[in-house]
């Protein structure tokens, strides 16, 4: 339990002073310097979308390719394509569901709060590290062991978990039900509580730090709206993630220790298991408490970083600033109490239903505002492309049009049609995961020259977005048709069926654009590695922003500042005011130094 | 929490207006703060689960006495916990829960008492109430394996299943006393509760220790007596949704 870090953690007491000629060790690798836990949550989100993309050419192959022979990776796969040169069908599932789990917890949830809320939110609300530098590295240290766990997992003999990312019981508590659900499953179980103790370490430090380290002036009306997004991102984990945890323990009970909480009246082979008074639909409510929520957790950064990218590169005000909060809240509130739509199959009462439906529906409002007010900060501004800028509009793209393919899926009357089909598929992979992944992308660019010193190029980062754009809409777009015509997730092959055989071209296409885009991602994957090095060096501000990040020194020591931190004495988004000497006045200027730009009830 | 933010451009001495901890509370106790929210939702997610499962069985109609376990519907508690040690035979009902409940609460008194000591840097009276909480929290542990062992050794009948089998006590996977169900989320939440109160008795522990060599003094300050405080009142707090749950409802 993480309450023993708490405890030990208060006798570490932080020293702005102390020696900076720290060992390698301290200072890479068991670091407690937010900066650098952000780079090894970083580095680590990066390795771990690799093997998830990696996993996902795979089974677009098989998909587009189903006859095709993939024996030249045998060194690879080995065992897990059978005689003649195809995937496995066990081993097709148990890809799904590794490349579902690793892109939602280890890349969209690890990858993007864990690099960002730790970058960002000391250097963005004044504060010298994190409240307990002691506890985010240990928040690092368990998501690497969760790492480890799971990676091993994909080594072993009967294979990893392969009974979807949403592991529901009785698939996943039988091993007798399938390969996956034996040591890979348990293997899942015990990486995932791992996981869950470093979300909860990383966001009790994020939550306190905001609430507690905000410098003199940086009232929470004057937080750049990054900070906000990772704040409600963080209180969500800090909610969402226990019931999981609990769920979890349970499953674990069901596997190893012959209780029946999600078990009843199964015949395996003919033969009546002894379980009795089960039921797999309390392990769906439990974890889509926090399967819904996880949404957001996945979401919020990236639109947080996005309304940071967006307004600064527009160099206007972010249109409706309290609005931006309010929406972030009312998702929040929201995201807890719509979970049973992704249940509307399972039985449950069609008023229930309803209701799911109806909650669900009204997260359209907050979504629509915060699409609104993108559009309209972008509205009339002078934009500056950059490659975080492109992404950031790319995001609010893939958040418009798959969005809106949440309206049929949040009705509870057309997902019976559309559920667990492709349409399913397309919707979610746009709108959470193509628009976080831009977020994180957005965000790299964006905060590369802080964290390393160099800049990126420009126009590998300009290639890099046009291939990722176009290529994610030609791999996701198609897959709405595909999903329509009734075609369900999780199958191994389609060509089985007449009814979809006309659809084998679009599958080739949609895998080869797959195929494409992964590629694309190791221009960027130079591009950084590239830079760390021989990158352009960065200016002190090189986007001309406001926040306080960019009044540190180009590499921030440990400490971040080395003199005084700055007083805030404006919010973050005086772009373009008018009278203003420059077009950006950034937060620590005091208002008497502005008497020509001020605003009448400012003087 | 529910300060309203100051608005945008007033410059007035507000707690929210950052360089100070607006709730006058040190980053530990914060965090302790949002632990404990986070603990209590892991619990509360147990707890959903138990009713929802309870709610699958029947309830028992008939009068109280003419109780017999049965695997068709859910026991009656009191039924159930009506054993207490030395007491063999006597049919005491949820008494001795009763004095475990009581234990831990007054457990919670004199952790009350230690932070309260802790505040006036009375080191002797801070190492007194320690002492006792400690020992309150290990006598409700052994409350516990008492109970614990009676439910699983069973009644000295047994109850005999309609196919004429004898079932004795309790494990995960049967149950004299009812469906098993029972069983395993009397086991699995006062388990995972009784893991929670070992804990603290650990940590409780820790602090006794830190307190006798002085710690706290050198440091200036017992803090740390109030956040293991704040995690011992919580794990007292659950215990007593768990008892009215399992025991009482």
């Amino acid at each position: 339990m993480s309450t023993t870090q708490i405890q030990v953690e208060a006798e570490v007491h932080h020293d702005d002073h102390h020696d900076h000629h720290q060992s390698f060790i301290r200072k890479y690798i068991f670091s407690e310097d937010h900066k650098t836990i952000a780079k090894q949550f970083l580095i680590t989100g990066i390795f771990w979308a690799l093997i998830g993309g990696a996993m996902s050419v795979l089974f677009r192959l098989q998909l587009g390719f189903p006859d095709m022979d993939l024996s030249i990776l045998k060194p690879i796969l080995g065992k897990w394509l059978t005689a003649n040169g195809k995937i496995d069908s066990e081993f097709y599932l148990a890809l799904v569901t590794m490349h579902g789990t690793i892109m939602v917890f280890f890349v969209l949830t690890a990858g993007l709060s864990g690099t960002f809320s730790n970058f960002l939110i000391p250097l963005q609300v004044g504060a010298r590290d994190m409240a307990s530098g002691f506890m985010n590295m240990l928040s690092y240290w368990f998501f690497f062991v969760s790492g480890v766990i799971m990676f091993v997992s994909i080594f072993i003999e009967t294979g990893p978990a392969s009974g979807g990312w949403t592991i529901y019981p009785p698939l996943s508590a039988l091993p007798e039900a399938m390969s996956g659900s034996g040591l890979g499953m348990t293997l899942w179980l015990v990486s995932m509580v791992f996981f869950i103790v470093s979300t909860l370490l990383g966001g009790i430090n994020y939550i306190t730090t905001v609430i507690n380290l905000r410098t003199e002036g940086m009232s929470f009306a004057r937080l750049p709206l990054t900070i906000w997004a990772f704040l409600v991102t963080a209180i969500l984990g800090l909610l969402s993630f226990p019931v999981l945890f609990s769920a979890a323990l349970l499953l674990v009970f069901d596997r190893s220790f012959g209780t029946s909480f999600y078990l009843s009246d199964i015949y395996i082979a003919g033969e009546a298991l002894p379980n009795i008074g089960g039921s797999p639909i309390l392990f769906q409510h439990l974890f889509w408490f926090l399967g819904h929520p996880e949404v957001y957790i996945v979401l919020l950064p990236a639109l947080g970083i996005t309304s940071e990218i967006i307004s600064t590169n527009s160099r206007k005000p972010i249109f409706g600033y309290k609005a931006m909060i309010g929406s972030i809240l009312g998702i929040a509130f929201l995201s807890f109490i719509v979970w049973a739509h992704h249940m509307f199959i399972t039985g449950m009462n069609p008023f229930l239903g309803s209701i799911f439906m109806f909650l669900t529906l009204i997260i359209a409002v907050p979504s629509a505002v915060k699409v609104f007010n993108y559009i309209t900060t972008l509205w009339r501004g002078n934009i500056v492309f950059t490659p975080a800028m492109l992404f950031s509009i790319g995001l609010v793209s893939f958040f418009i049009s798959g969005g809106l393919t949440g309206l049929f899926l949040g009705n509870s009357a057309i997902d019976i049609n559309v559920h667990d089909t492709y349409f399913v598929v397309a919707h979610f992979h746009i709108v959470m995961g193509s628009a976080s992944f831009f977020g994180m992308l957005a965000g790299v660019y964006h905060w590369f020259p802080k964290m390393f010193g160099r800049m990126l190029d420009e126009k590998l980062g300009y290639i890099h977005f046009w291939i990722s754009f176009i290529g994610i809409y030609m791999v996701f777009f198609p897959l709405h048709y595909i999903g329509l015509a009734g075609f369900p997730r999780r199958y191994y092959s389609f060509t089985n069926f007449d009814a979809f055989g006309g659809f084998t071209d679009l599958n080739m296409m949609v895998s080869i654009a797959a195929i494409i885009t992964f590629s694309a991602q190791f221009i960027f994957l130079f591009n950084f590695f590239y830079s760390m090095w021989r990158g352009r060096k960065a200016p002190a501000n090189p986007w001309r922003s406001n926040t306080l990040e960019w009044t540190t020194p180009i590499n921030p020591g440990h400490g971040n500042w080395p003199g005084e931190i700055p007083t805030v004495h404006r919010w973050p988004y005086d772009y373009s005011k008018p009278g203003a000497k420059e077009d950006f006045i950034p937060q620590n200027i005091p208002l008497s130094e502005t008497p020509e730009s001020n605003l009448p009830e400012e003087h | 929490m529910s300060a309203p933010t100051a608005a945008v451009g007033e410059e007035s001495k507000n707690i929210w207006m950052g360089g100070v901890s607006p709730m006058n509370v040190s980053y530990g106790k914060l965090m302790m703060w949002f632990f404990l929210l986070s603990d209590a939702f892991t619990f509360s997610a147990l707890l959903v689960a138990y009713g929802t499962i309870r709610f699958t069985y029947m309830a028992y109609e008939g009068t109280g006495d003419a109780f017999a376990f049965s695997q068709e519907y859910w026991p009656i508690p009191e039924k159930v916990f009506e054993a207490a040690p030395f007491l063999h035979g006597v049919n005491l009902p949820l008494v001795f829960v009763g004095i475990m409940t009581f234990i831990l609460i007054m457990s919670s008194v004199t952790m009350v008492l230690a932070v309260e000591a802790g505040q006036r840097m009375d080191k002797k009276a801070v190492e007194k109430w320690m002492l006792w909480t400690l020992l309150g929290g290990i006598a409700f542990l052994s409350c516990q394996a008492w109970e614990w062992t009676h439910f699983i050794v069973g009644t000295d009948n047994g109850s005999t299943l309609p196919n004429g089998t004898t079932l004795f006590g309790a494990s995960l996977v049967v149950n004299q006393y009812g469906p098993p169900a029972f069983a395993d989320f009397f086991f699995f939440i006062t388990g995972f509760h009784g893991f929670h109160v070992f804990s603290g008795v650990m940590f409780n522990f820790l602090i006794f220790y830190w307190a006798v060599v002085g710690k706290f003094e050198r440091v200036g300050h017992y803090e740390m007596v109030e956040k293991v405080g704040l995690y011992w009142h919580f794990v007292d707090l659950v215990w007593v949704f768990v008892f009215t749950f399992f025991y009482l409802v």
